[in-house]
């Protein structure tokens, strides 16, 4: 697989162990510009470990990060979600007492470095908050904006979280279970957004997925990590087909059932 | 107009606009309203304090820092002036010196003590602010050359601000407007200034990092805020605003020692006031401010005049004897906290 692009994205090495346990494992990947890689295995694989490491959640214990061929491995998260990488979360991460628009203008406000204005009014800046409603209209959440975030539904919640994601208008964009505990009517707006960004050709998506339709709809590329290590790479109708897969994944329980957790 | 001046944070409930405008009244009015030395020191201390309580909530409320050195910033101003004048006597030059050398005392150390220790769990870096607020309170009282030890400094303030000053010959609404009353207009209007100043920040694009931050600190850092950064700087401007709150209380009573700016005695009132109040909403501060120290001032005279019409019954006269007046204060706290959990604010603007 030699491309002529230089990769966005890769991890080399990529190790952190939690006393004697080894989260992950000596993971080397790249990912490329306009490319959507699902990133499966069974629960406690590091999949999250691997994405907190790669957004700066975590710090590494060996290895390291590069963005566009810099390195960033030492950077804290803030640094990295300047530089593009963007991440939504598994367990919904808002800011609960906020206004729902306020949580995606706070994002918006990040990106375009006015967290340092101390005597203008925030309220005032209306480009900010008409770029948040924009995103809210993308995830469908434009009628609840003035609702205070904690009281929105879960599959809301997690709309919301897509569209703070979006409005950090990143690079990379990391996904993980964007759809865990959503009702099935919901799903596809999440799924289309996806599609959407996928379809932009400019982002560098990577997505933690359970539910194989999906990832099977979606996905350019599958990494398989195993005990943090990586155990397969490839398209995904040759990865879902591999003997190791079926053992440490899909033969836990596949056909879309959502076991989080 | 009104909506820039409060930078678009209205006290959205009608009792609450009520209250504002009458203690705004109240203070801005005191001096005809209320004459007498006592009511007019009542006054200037409300007014000091709301700067003072509101520059806490910016921290506590806002942005979720749990500091014990606020009185220590508080003092750091109010000793800056106080020092300066106790050189030069009566001069504005002291003051400007003062005023500058303390706010910079002030927000250097606030800004070095959220460098080193805000990165770290709330619980640690509260406990180093009130190592740090106890180390400054030995020392400004060993340091007697400097500060005049327990004793503290009295000084003399320009004369304009003194009762020797008369601002016009003859009496204002029945008034002599001496330098007296000219001390509190300065106190007033720097206080109201320094509160919609604060108003403005809280409402900024800063403001609601702080917002953030105390909601979810973690998300916070994901959506690129440096926490680090912003709650130190945060604290720095908690610390300059307590500075020149003490400044102002300086001017006012002419007199700076350990016990009047430092003791962590004040400390413990900044936090009843903020909770009372309401924290995260800066109109709690000014609304706790006012209630604390009325009945800090007045309870007293109150529960005397009290026990002694209600002399003749059993028990009673003993239970609002004036010496019980600390008992009553803390059942007022603990109703208010019991009944009203996010401050009086909190619970208009439901």
């Amino acid at each position: 697989m030699t491309t002529p692009e230089p990769p966005v994205l890769e991890t080399r090495d990529l190790t952190i162990r939690f006393g004697g346990h080894v989260a992950v494992d000596h993971v080397s990947c790249a990912f490329q510009r306009g490319t959507l890689t699902a990133i499966v295995g069974p629960n406690g694989a590091g999949k999250t470990t691997y994405f907190n490491l790669i957004s700066g959640q975590l710090p590494a214990s060996a290895g390291s990060v590069t963005l566009y061929g810099e390195e960033i491995t030492r950077l804290g998260a803030p640094q990295r979600t300047k530089r593009g990488i963007g991440r939504a979360f598994q367990l919904t991460n808002l800011f609960p007492n906020l206004s729902v628009r306020e949580n995606v203008r706070l994002a918006v406000q990040s990106r375009q470095n006015a967290g340092f204005d101390l005597f203008s009014m925030a309220a005032r800046h209306e480009e900010l908050i008409e770029m948040a409603d924009h995103y809210l209209a993308r995830t469908d959440l434009l009628d609840r904006a003035d609702a205070v975030a904690a009281e929105l539904p879960h599959g809301d919640q997690r709309k919301l979280e897509v569209a703070v994601l979006l409005a950090l208008e990143t690079d990379v964009l990391m996904f993980d279970e964007p759809t865990a505990g959503m009702s099935v009517d919901e799903v596809p707006v999440i799924l289309d957004l996806i599609q959407h960004i996928k379809a932009d050709e400019t982002k560098t998506v990577l997505l933690v997925e359970h539910k194989m339709d999906v990832v099977r709809s979606l996905a350019d590329r599958i990494i398989v990590l195993h005990n943090g290590a990586l155990v397969a790479d490839g398209v995904p109708a040759e990865v879902m087909a591999l003997d190791v897969v079926r053992d440490a994944y899909l033969g836990t329980g596949s056909g879309g059932g959502d076991d989080d957790a | 107009m009104i909506g820039t001046l409060l930078s678009g944070d209205l006290p959205r409930s009608k009792v609450l606009s009520v209250v504002m405008v009458a203690i705004l009244l109240g203070l801005a009015l005191a001096p005809f309203l209320f004459p007498g030395t006592r009511a007019l020191n009542t006054a200037a201390t409300i007014c000091v304090f709301i700067v003072l309580v509101a520059s806490y909530d910016l921290l506590l409320g806002y942005t979720g820092i749990v500091s014990f050195a606020h009185t220590m910033f508080y003092g750091i101003g109010a000793y800056g002036v106080a020092i300066m004048l106790d050189r030069m006597p009566g001069s504005w030059a002291a003051i400007g010196l003062g005023v500058a050398a303390g706010l910079a005392v002030a927000v250097a150390l606030a800004l070095v003590i959220g460098l080193f220790s805000l990165r770290v769990q709330a619980i640690f870096f509260a406990m180093v602010t009130l190592a740090v607020a106890s180390a400054f309170m030995i020392l400004a009282s060993q340091l007697s050359g400097l500060t005049g030890g327990e004793d503290g400094l009295t000084y003399r303030v320009p004369r304009v601000l003194t009762p020797a000053f008369k601002l016009f010959q003859d009496k204002l609404f029945g008034v002599r407007v001496d330098g007296r009353i000219v001390d509190y207009y300065l106190v007033f209007f720097a206080a109201l200034a320094l509160f919609l100043l604060m108003l403005r920040i809280v409402n900024s694009p800063f403001g609601r990092v702080l917002q953030a931050i105390r909601e979810n600190p973690f998300r916070a850092e994901a959506l690129g805020y440096r926490t680090v950064v912003y709650r130190t700087v945060a604290n720095g401007l908690g610390a300059g605003m307590a500075a020149l709150a003490g400044v102002l209380m300086a001017l006012w009573q002419k007199y700076t020692g350990p016990d009047t700016t430092l003791s962590l005695g004040i400390m413990i009132d900044i936090l009843l006031m903020v909770v009372i109040g309401g924290m995260g909403t800066l109109y709690g501060a000014a609304v706790g401010a006012v209630i604390f120290i009325l009945a800090k001032n007045y309870l007293q005279g109150l529960m005397g005049a009290a026990s002694e019409a209600l002399a003749g019954l059993p028990l009673i006269p003993h239970l609002v004897h004036p010496d019980r007046w600390l008992l009553w204060l803390g059942i007022l706290f603990i109703l208010s906290v019991y009944f009203f959990p996010t401050g009086i604010v909190g619970r208009l603007r439901k």
